[in-house]
């Protein structure tokens, strides 16, 4: 139980730093929240997911788990509501986005 | 062993919050300030579940929910406030 943590712990730390060096290097905002609105909330919620392998108790891993599937719910509605956010306030994409098919009258 | 992953992650979450930050303080438009403060609630929470396995105090585990909550309805506010300044 205690390798399977583990290796849980390590791969969210590396989904969340993933998730940070998208938001540093990408070039505006909506290939930031890409990056950002994917991997961080996975990574969070697999080291949620080891504390709920090393608690020894029923009712804490089931919160453990509970707390994963909620964050796993509600990243993509902020996501959402933030790009939309971002869309109507005039943030324009990259220059080197092809294909733009929201229109902004909606 | 434990001791040694978790050492690991807890530097990785470190850089990945000290980007976000970066992020905060550079982002050309409000959107991406508001997106690096959500970021920087998820990373919280990813290191105060570490702390949880660090301690072995599993009273963190319902704090990195409760801090998973308030960052998600933090980012809808901070998004709703964002729509009502464009209709205006």
């Amino acid at each position: 139980m205690i390798y399977l943590a583990a290796a849980l712990l390590l791969a969210g730390s590396l989904l969340t730093a993933i998730a940070a060096l998208g938001i540093l290097r990408f070039p505006d905002v909506y290939t930031r929240l890409h990056a950002a609105s994917k991997a961080g909330p996975l990574g969070a919620g697999l080291i949620l997911l080891a504390v709920a392998c090393m608690a020894g108790d029923w009712a804490i891993a089931v919160r453990c788990v509970l707390g994963f599937v909620f964050l796993i719910l509600t990243s993509p509605v902020s996501a959402h509501l933030l790009a939309r956010a971002a869309l109507r306030t005039g943030t324009s994409p990259d220059p080197r986005t092809s294909i733009q098919e929201y229109d902004s009258n909606h | 062993m434990i001791e040694t992953v978790t050492t690991i992650c807890f530097a990785l979450l470190g850089l990945a919050m000290l980007a976000a930050i970066v992020r905060i303080i550079r982002g050309p438009t409000l959107a991406d300030r508001i997106l690096g403060l959500d970021t920087i609630t998820v990373i919280a929470v990813g290191i105060i579940g570490l702390f949880a396995v660090t301690s072995g105090l599993s009273l963190y585990a319902d704090i990195a929910i409760a801090v998973a909550l308030v960052g998600f309805l933090s980012t809808v506010a901070f998004a709703r406030y964002l729509l009502s300044r464009a209709r205006n």
